[in-house]
């Protein structure tokens, strides 16, 4: 896929053969102190993982009465799971296909949105384009958060909110992802390369979509994953724009069901929530797993200039 | 009753509200029509039929919805339950601000009805034939909901207080459980001698706690005459409650867990928290929240301030209300009483609620109801007595929400640094008068 980044496989497979005397600098000395932090920051972030897997076998009961960090006498994952799927006639399947919908339509649109608008910035010159440059990076700066409550209000306006577009509209602006595929656009694609294509007579749209596309993908994997991350994950502007729970995402249905443990006569189902969080994560994970190689050459194309 | 969520929603809520205030002043000034809706006006709307949408998270009205729409087919009842408490009311404020998504009925709990009633948000069911229903319920409850001849909601369940203990806990430390709240401090003293793991309860600043504690003690704080409003906290039964729970907490007696969070379920599971003054809502908590401790616990009467008084008082408990904004108000108000004083009260208190009918309450059935959660106890005889021993006089302020919500900023201190309850309370009160103040009320002094 993206050759002109990716560092020959005939030698990278080689440092794992070699022995382990010399110091190269694809075998640097081993550091104690580097080898400790990044052990402790192992534990700090698998160690929630970890409580919420061993915390989804148990049941209500359970949960109270066993130790957090080891698994109760019960085993009930497989019941939980199930649960979890026909609880309130299955609402948790219809949030989860909400949040699909908003991570499809508003990552996807946002990752669209950025490689359009990045490759434009980065190889075309017009007016203006030190004053976009500013905006974005002004933009980069302010957190979605601080936006959320004009946001409302001017739905509310416009008569959008407690509707999907709600979400999906705020979410299809990413300015760090326009920012990302501006940087990478420039360096992945050699202006001679854009220039020889239109030499043998490619229009734009046809440059674009055969030259400059096949380049950009490590960068467009790198955007995707950040913009589906941020909608996954999204909570804030769905808290406030959404009324109707048939419209939640997975993070405002499982506070829901947090909540329910406030109520007076409430159904307490802790192990549902636990369950329900892993269960949302576990498409995240393995996004991420699966297009893990992509986005690493992403992060690294541009860092060796040739 | 409940912990404020988070501080940020409430930020929220009150920007989106005031932002929409502006459009809400062309409301509906439907207070005037006070025309009397028949029975048979009822009863051509349920046959014509058409939809609502209620919102109420109270669990058993999923079975009462079902059963409604049943026996009147041309009906459809839209349950929307997902949201409880503060999202709750965020939500319900807003649509009624913006004018638009109200729903046809709203559960609204007894401390925050005045709030919407005061500012017109709800209809007054009073000429709907609500106002013949008083003599069903039970003194709390129907006072919380009427405001001399109008009827803003029809009770829904209420929560005469009881003490829930731990016997298993008691019985292993050969301790006797208090009956009167002396006694209690005694036993607290005990208890966390015995094991300092144990605590008598858990408080960690709790206003819809400390209201129905006050309200017991024949404290009345609040004295609420339209928008004139009293607020004092200096009188003899305050001092009562200030006495005996400023020791609890200068001898950290108290566990300090918030109330509905997980660490509070699992102390009540595993004997760390050996008691509990709430309300007789509790056995379905206990029974979904507290699997595990199933017949450990039991219920008793509320310990009290003098020897041999039968004071009570309620804690929680909710309503469910038909908002002015309502499309159809006919149907939700043949809802409403269906559900609150009609057939459904029975299928909600087979699935485990707690009445507020008097029908219900004196039920011989009922009282003799055998709890398997409490080892086959009898306990709706001890919440059934202590319904009828609650005082009716009480009132919540027209704004508690708000005042709830500044609780911890307040009275939450005496529980964390040097300042005493008296204090705490009165820095209640000086900020609770200076909202009420900055709303337009007019304050008593």
């Amino acid at each position: 896929m993206s050759t002109s980044v990716t560092a020959p496989p005939a030698k990278s497979a080689s440092p794992l053969r070699t022995p382990r005397k010399k110091h190269t600098p694809g075998k640097p000395k081993r550091s104690l102190l580097l080898t400790g932090l990044m052990a402790l920051m192992v534990v700090y972030t698998v160690a929630p993982l970890i409580w919420l897997v061993i915390n989804s076998t148990k049941t209500q009961a359970g949960l109270g009465a066993s130790n957090g960090l080891w698994f109760a006498h019960d085993f009930a994952l497989w019941d939980n799971i199930s649960t979890t799927f026909t609880y309130h006639d299955g609402i948790f399947v219809r949030w989860l296909l909400n949040t699909l919908l908003y991570v499809v339509l508003g990552a996807g649109g946002a990752t669209l949105l950025a490689v359009l608008g990045g490759y434009a910035l980065a190889k075309f010159d017009f007016p203006g384009k030190r004053g976009i440059f500013a905006v974005v990076i002004g933009a980069v700066a302010v957190p979605g958060t601080a936006l959320a409550v004009p946001t409302f209000l001017m739905f509310s306006k416009m008569g959008l909110t407690d509707t999907p577009w709600a979400v999906i509209i705020p979410s299809l602006v990413s300015p760090f992802g326009l920012y990302l595929m501006w940087v990478f656009a420039a360096e992945a694609i050699p202006t001679e390369l854009l220039e020889a294509a239109r030499m043998d007579g490619a229009n734009e749209v046809r440059t674009f979509f055969q030259v400059a596309l096949p380049l950009l993908a490590p960068g467009i994997v790198t955007v995707l994953l950040f913009t589906t991350v941020a909608t996954w994950n999204n909570y804030f502007l769905p808290l406030i724009m959404l009324k109707d729970p048939n419209w939640y995402p997975l993070t405002l249905g499982l506070s829901a069901w947090n909540s329910q443990a406030e109520t007076i006569g409430g159904d307490v189902i802790f192990n549902l929530v636990i369950t329900g969080s892993l269960l949302t994560i576990i498409p995240l994970i393995a996004a991420f797993l699966f297009l893990q190689k992509y986005w690493q050459s992403g992060l690294a194309a541009g860092s060796v200039k040739e | 009753m409940r912990r404020t969520t988070s501080r940020i929603l409430r930020g929220i809520a009150l920007v989106s509200t005031l932002a929409l205030g502006a459009t809400a002043c062309g409301g509906s000034d439907d207070d005037s029509d006070t025309k009397a809706v028949s029975a048979a006006d009822i009863k051509a709307a349920l046959d014509k039929g058409g939809d609502i949408t209620v919102w109420a998270w109270e669990p058993t009205l999923k079975t009462v919805a079902a059963d409604f729409q049943k026996k009147y087919p041309k009906v459809k009842v839209n349950l929307v339950s997902e949201r409880s408490g503060d999202k709750h009311y965020t939500a319900l404020s807003n649509a009624i601000s913006a004018g638009k998504g109200v729903p046809d009925v709203a559960q609204v709990e007894y401390f925050a009805l005045g709030q919407y009633s005061l500012t017109k948000g709800l209809t007054d069911l009073a000429p709907y034939g609500a106002d013949k229903l008083a003599s069903k319920y039970t003194a709390g409850p129907w006072n919380a909901v009427s405001d001399g001849d109008k009827v803003y909601g029809l009770p829904m369940d209420s929560g005469p207080m009881a003490l829930f203990y731990n016997k298993k806990v008691f019985d292993k430390y050969k301790i006797a459980v208090p009956t009167t709240w002396d006694e209690y401090l005694d036993a607290a003293r005990k208890l966390h001698k015995a094991d300092p793991k144990v605590y008598i309860a858990n408080d960690a600043g709790d206003a819809g706690f400390t209201t129905s504690m006050l309200w017991q003690a024949g404290s009345r704080p609040y004295k609420v005459d339209g928008t004139k409003v009293g607020i004092n906290f200096d009188d003899a039964g305050a001092k009562k409650f200030e006495t005996v729970w400023q020791k609890l907490i200068d001898e950290k007696l108290l566990a300090p867990i918030n109330g509905w969070t997980d660490d509070w379920y699992k102390g009540l599971g595993d004997g760390s928290i050996a008691t509990l003054a709430s309300g007789a809502w509790m056995p379905a908590n206990f029974e979904t929240g507290v699997p595990g401790a199933k017949g450990q616990w039991r219920a008793a009467a509320l310990p009290a301030w003098t020897k041999g008084e039968k004071a009570s008082a309620e804690n929680g408990g909710s309503s469910l209300t038909v908002p002015a904004l309502a499309k159809n108000k006919e149907l939700a108000y043949a809802f409403t009483e269906y559900a609150n004083s009609g057939a459904g009260v029975a299928t909600r208190v087979s699935e485990g609620a707690f009445p507020a009918t008097k029908a219900q309450l004196e039920d011989p059935a009922f009282q003799s109801k055998k709890f398997d959660y409490f080892d086959g106890q009898e306990a709706n005889k001890i919440f059934a007595e202590s319904a009828a021993n609650v005082a009716s006089d009480w009132s919540y302020l027209p704004f508690q929400q708000y005042a709830n919500s500044i609780f911890n900023d307040t009275v939450g201190k005496a529980y964390v640094s040097n300042t005493t309850l008296a204090d705490g309370l009165k820095a209640w009160q000086d900020a609770s008068v200076k909202y009420g103040e900055e709303q337009g009320f007019t304050i008593e002094k």
